[in-house]
Parts: structure tokens; C-alpha cells; sequence
């Protein structure tokens, strides 16, 4: 009798490259349906989604400088995720980056841009680590589950910021709960005129390029990978893990950081717990999207910067919620979650 | 702030109050970890299903079809956290979180469907109201509180009992120590995790129709607020036992009405700062006891069965 058997073998190579659009395609025949109850034509949803923001200039830069955020912290995630270590805390580690930004920016008054940058990135990469130091070494000297810890500073991160807004930082000016707004030697220049695209996107870029020679090139790359494959394997191997997995851990706290900053730096120039679209919680997606390598997170982040910008215009021409961006990118990460399963296993039609 | 015994029964009150949400969340939570899965999608389960309930009751005019439809959002956003983490097999950290984003970004944009871009949030014309009890006494405002208040206190012993003294509870927790040995003895795995994420679906979705229907009577964005990593830590706090995750969660509840009475007396206090000591608590507890001890075996584990 014919039947489908599952076979615990990866799928044929053709199928696991085809996983990303099977997962897209899936995704959207989900999501028809909720444009229909928003009473939308969903291909004319897709066209303002998918197509309508490539076709204006301006469109087009809001993509980049969506982007920004999201190809940080979706590299952080990565570089996290790869050596087995499930850091949930990148929306923590991202704001630890921005406060540390919003604070040296308003330190750097009298210094040109070119040392004022510089700092304020060092700043919050390093705000970014200490805010990951306490879940990595729990993790690798007390085997504490890195996810709840993780996800617990983040709820701690938000309290401390809002303290900080409310209190201490208060705008004095505006009264606002802001933070004083950063020396203009702090702001990060424009890259494309007219656009809201600045350096945050270099060094988004600069990052992912960073990482991805680090991981394919260095011998801690190799090894973090060898970890996140068989943990107990790499041990047996004695490639040093609680080292690597730590170093991992703040590598990626500290990038996520770095996001934190390129928002106060490149779009408000000041602190506010609005800063973030849970862009911490979106590198997750990111990550697992671009299948956990670097030029993976990068378009992974553009495509979901493409979803955003065009439910702005999907919800501005058709009425369809602007929140069906969000819908589309938690149903893409589920669906691409199972997808990704080809990878292990295999189907097959048994006759 | 004066320190009266009448203040202090009033703060035990709103204790009692605050804790009922964040106590059925984690009861379910609870339930679902024993049986071996880590449900991290409680925070949008919890805001999906206070949304529904809410919405069934304004357009039914029914509050009790309003708390079925919370119910059945919980289980059918449970049932599909089964469909990810048990049948699938798909990593139980990231499905959850994706069920969360999933289930706040439905319910924004039902919101948005529903209500518009308004900004004051919705109110029904008739919520649950607190049952009278011992009124005029110094007692009424600890004891007069929604039924729902006194289900979420008795559902502590009944989770207790049919965890441990029911067979149903023995084959729930036999599938979260060693699901191998369950398997050889018969236990269907699969069908007890899907049994136990049914149990605790209805369970969050109590604790989400709560504060739609009852503790509240409207819905915002902002409504469920971080209640359901409340749950989480307090599901670790409390050593995955319903009695003392019924003491975690009076704790922190504690905390947070104590808190929120400081604020209204004017009491110069970073409070924020005051809020964040519970979640500090959990690490140091779960640092401590380490999470080998007491979590069940196979939580995070997905069962496939070996050829």
C-alpha cells in the first residue's frame, strides 16, 4: 500500500534550498485569509507588501534604514544561537547599548565626530556585553538555562530604563520621559541624502561581514560551530566550550548593544523606552530565517524590513491593519521552523 | 503611607487580586512543564485569549461566552504549540516565542479591525463583579473579591491532587521524567503532552479572560504587561509545584500592590527599581537551586520514538 514515511535522513539538497520559499509561499496563503477578513484583495496586499516599496526611491532607503536594527540584532542572535546558546535577551542587551549611547552622547560635547562615534559604539557594544555577562556564566559554570535568565533581564532591562526616564534622566526641558538629547557630535551622519539612512547601516554591515569572516575563517569560529553541533563531541575533543560558548555569549550581547546605539545615534537621539519594535525579540527571526549565517541574517533583515515598510502602505491604501506585518513574520518564523526539519528528515513514498 | 491594620488588609486584597492572572497562567504553565514542554508562548496566549474573551462578551453579550471563547483560544494556542514542540519536534524556546509573536500581533490586529486606532481602550457595559462578603467589617475588602479570585485559590489544591494523586497526573509526569520508560509501559507520550497543553490552555485562558471580563472589564495593548515571564519565573520559583507557585505568586503580588500603594501616597521611591526585585529573585533562586534538581527530566526534549 502506498504511504508517506518519514525517514530520519536530511531531504535532497534541491529541497532544502527551496525551504526559504516554500516558507514564504506557505506563509502567505496563511495570512490571505486574514487580509480577506480585513476585507482586502490579498494579491493587491502582496503587491503594496512585496513589490510597491521597491518601486519608490524613498521607500526604498526606509527598507535600509528598517533594516538597520534588525541585521544587528539578528547577527547577534546568530552568533549566539550557533554555538548552541539561546540568547532571548538581545531587547535587554539592545537597550543596555542605548543607554550606554544616550550617555556618552551627551558626554561628547567637545569632541569631534569621529572620536564621539567611536565611543559611543564602544560604549554600548561593551553596555551590551555586561548586560550578558550574568546569564553566559551562569550558563557555563552552573548549567543555568540561558533562555529564562535571558528573558527575565530583559523585563529587569525595561524596569531600569523607565527608572532612568522617569527619574535621573528625565528631559528637564520638555519634561518629556526622554532622555536629554545627544551632542550633535554624537548624531550619526546621513549616508544617502534626504533618507533617514545612517551609519548604523555600515556598521550593521561592517558586523555581519565581521562575523561571518570570524566564523568561517577563525579557529574560534570553528570551534563555536563544533559546539553548537555536539556539545559533548567538541568537548571530547577538547576544544575549551565554557570559554567559547561565554566569549559567544558576549560577542552577541555586545552587537546587540551596538543596535541600541545606531537607534539613539542614527534615528532618535535620544533615550525612550520606545526605541526598540522589539527588535531584540525580531532578530530571532532573523536569525533563524537566514538559517543562522551572515549573508542569511542580512537578507533575512531586509526582507522584513520590506514587509514592514509595506504594511505601511498596504494599511495606508487597502485599510488592511499595520499589524499584519507582525502577524506575517511570527507565521513566517513558525512555518520555517517546521520547514527546517527537511533538513534532518526526509519524506518518502513508500509503495 | 499610615500603617493601619484596616491598610494592611487592604493590600492583602489587592495581593489576592493582582496574583489570580499571573497564579491560573502559571497553574497551566505548570501543568504543560511537568508533562515535559516549556510553553514560552504564555504571554500572547494570555493576550490573545483576554482580547477574545472580551470581544465574544461585547459582541454575545454573553461574559460567560466571552470566558469560553478565552478558554478555547488557550487551548487551541496550546494545541498548536503541541503541533510545533510535540509532533514536529521543532525547537520548544523559539516556537514558544514565535506563538507569542504570533498570538500579540493577531491580537493588535483584530484590535485594530475591531476598534480602530483609538486610543482609549474599549470597556464593556457589564463585567464580573466582586461578590459581597463580610461587609462593613475590616475583613470586606480581603474577602470581597471576583468567584474568579476564589477558582484560581482552589485550582492550586485540585492541580496539586491531579498531578499527584490521579492517574492521569502519574502518566503527565512519567512522560516529563522519562518519556522512554513511559513509552515501554504503554503511556501514548504524544497524547498526554496534547492532554496536558489542553489542561493548561484553559488555565491561561481563565487567567487572560480575568482581566478582560472581570478584574478590569475593557482590554488594552498593554494588558497582559509581562504577566506571563511572571509566570515563567514563578513556575521555576516555585519548583514546578502548585503550592509553591502559589506562594511565588502572592509574593510578588505583594510586591507589586505594595508598590502601587507607595506610589499613591506620594512616597519618593524608585519603584521601578522595586518591580525589577522579583525577576532578580527568580535568577538568584534558579542560580541557586539549580535547574537540574527539580525540573522535570525531559522538559525541552522532544520524544521521537527510536526506529
Amino acid at each position: 500500500m502506498a504511504g508517506l514515511r518519514i525517514e530520519r535522513a536530511p531531504s535532497p539538497v534541491w529541497v532544502r534550498s527551496l525551504i526559504p520559499v516554500f516558507s514564504i509561499f506557505v506563509t502567505f496563503l496563511l495570512v490571505s485569509v486574514l487580509i480577506i477578513s480585513a476585507g482586502a484583495s490579498p494579491l493587491q496586499a502582496f503587491y503594496e507588501l512585496l513589490i510597491a516599496p521597491l518601486t519608490k526611491t524613498s521607500a526604498r532607503a526606509d527598507i535600509l534604514m528598517m533594516a538597520t536594527p534588525l541585521i544587528l540584532t539578528g547577527v547577534a542572535v546568530t552568533v549566539a544561537f550557533l554555538g548552541g546558546y539561546f540568547n532571548i535577551g538581545a531587547e535587554g542587551q539592545l537597550f543596555a547599548g542605548a543607554i550606554a549611547g544616550a550617555w556618552i552622547g551627551t558626554l561628547v560635547t567637545d569632541l569631534p565626530s569621529t572620536a564621539a562615534i567611536p565611543l559611543m559604539l564602544l560604549g554600548g557594544f561593551l553596555a551590551g556585553m555586561a548586560w550578558a555577562l550574568l546569564p553566559a556564566l551562569l550558563k557555563v559554570y552552573l548549567s543555568v538555562d540561558e533562555v529564562v535568565t535571558t528573558l527575565l533581564l530583559n523585563s529587569v532591562m525595561l524596569f531600569i530604563v523607565s527608572y532612568l526616564l522617569n527619574g535621573p534622566w528625565r528631559d528637564p526641558v520638555s519634561g518629556w520621559p526622554q532622555s536629554p538629547t545627544i551632542a550633535l557630535s554624537g548624531q550619526f551622519p546621513v549616508l544617502i541624502p534626504r533618507s533617514r539612512v545612517h551609519l548604523g547601516l555600515l556598521v550593521a554591515l561592517a558586523s555581519a561581514g565581521v562575523m561571518w569572516w570570524v566564523l568561517a575563517r577563525t579557529r574560534f569560529g570553528l570551534e563555536l560551530r563544533a559546539i553548537g553541533k555536539n556539545r559533548e563531541g567538541a568537548q571530547f575533543l577538547g576544544i575549551p566550550v565554557r570559554s567559547r560558548v561565554l566569549m559567544a555569549a558576549l560577542i552577541s550581547g555586545g552587537i546587540a548593544g551596538l543596535a541600541g546605539v545606531s537607534e539613539v545615534g542614527g534615528i532618535h537621539y535620544y533615550l525612550s523606552s520606545t526605541l526598540s519594535n522589539s527588535f531584540g525579540y525580531t532578530g530571532i527571526i532573523v536569525a533563524t530565517l537566514g538559517a543562522l549565517t551572515m549573508p542569511g541574517a542580512v537578507l533575512a533583515a531586509l526582507f522584513l524590513a520590506l514587509i514592514n515598510r509595506g504594511a505601511l502602505s498596504a494599511s495606508r491604501e487597502l485599510g488592511v491593519p499595520v499589524y499584519l506585518a507582525d502577524v506575517i513574520q511570527a507565521t513566517l518564523l513558525l512555518v520555517s521552523l517546521s520547514f527546517l526539519l527537511l533538513n534532518r528528515y526526509r519524506i518518502r513514498i513508500r509503495r | 503611607m499610615e500603617l493601619s491594620i484596616e491598610s494592611i488588609l487592604v493590600l492583602f486584597g489587592a495581593t489576592l487580586r493582582i496574583a489570580t492572572p499571573i497564579l491560573l497562567g502559571a497553574l497551566g504553565e505548570t501543568v504543560i512543564e511537568r508533562a515535559g514542554i516549556l510553553n514560552l508562548g504564555i504571554e500572547g496566549t494570555l493576550l490573545l485569549s483576554s482580547f477574545t474573551g472580551f470581544v465574544a462578551a461585547q459582541v454575545t453579550g454573553s461574559l460567560w461566552i466571552g470566558l469560553l471563547a478565552a478558554m478555547l483560544t488557550g487551548v487551541v494556542l496550546c494545541l498548536l504549540m503541541g503541533l510545533l514542540s510535540v509532533t514536529l519536534g521543532v525547537n520548544q524556546h523559539v516556537s514558544g516565542l514565535g506563538i507569542t509573536m504570533l498570538a500579540t500581533a493577531l491580537a493588535l490586529f483584530w484590535f485594530r479591525l475591531q476598534y480602530g486606532g483609538g486610543t482609549t481602550p474599549p470597556a464593556l457595559d457589564e463585567s464580573f463583579q466582586p461578590l459581597q462578603a463580610f461587609t462593613g467589617t475590616p475583613l470586606e475588602p480581603v474577602f470581597s473579591q471576583h468567584w474568579l479570585v476564589y477558582v484560581a485559590l482552589l485550582l492550586v489544591p485540585v492541580t496539586a491532587w491531579m498531578l499527584n494523586r490521579t492517574s492521569f497526573g502519574l502518566r503527565l509526569r512519567s512522560v516529563g521524567e522519562n518519556p522512554e520508560a513511559a513509552d515501554t509501559a504503554g503511556v501514548s507520550v504524544y497524547r498526554v503532552r496534547y492532554e496536558a497543553l489542553i489542561v493548561g490552555g484553559i488555565l491561561m485562558g481563565l487567567g487572560g479572560a480575568f482581566l478582560s471580563l472581570a478584574q478590569l472589564g475593557a482590554f488594552s495593548h498593554g494588558i497582559i504587561n509581562g504577566r506571563g515571564w511572571v509566570a515563567i519565573a514563578i513556575v521555576i520559583f516555585g519548583n514546578w509545584r502548585p503550592g509553591r507557585v502559589l506562594a511565588g505568586a502572592l509574593l510578588f503580588s505583594f510586591v507589586q500592590a505594595l508598590q502601587l500603594r507607595l506610589q499613591a501616597s506620594g512616597i519618593a521611591l524608585p519603584y521601578e527599581l522595586l518591580l525589577a526585585l522579583p525577576y532578580l529573585l527568580t535568577i538568584v533562586a534558579i542560580a541557586l537551586v539549580g535547574r537540574n534538581v527539580s525540573a522535570p527530566a525531559a522538559l525541552l526534549k522532544p520524544y521521537r520514538r527510536e526506529g
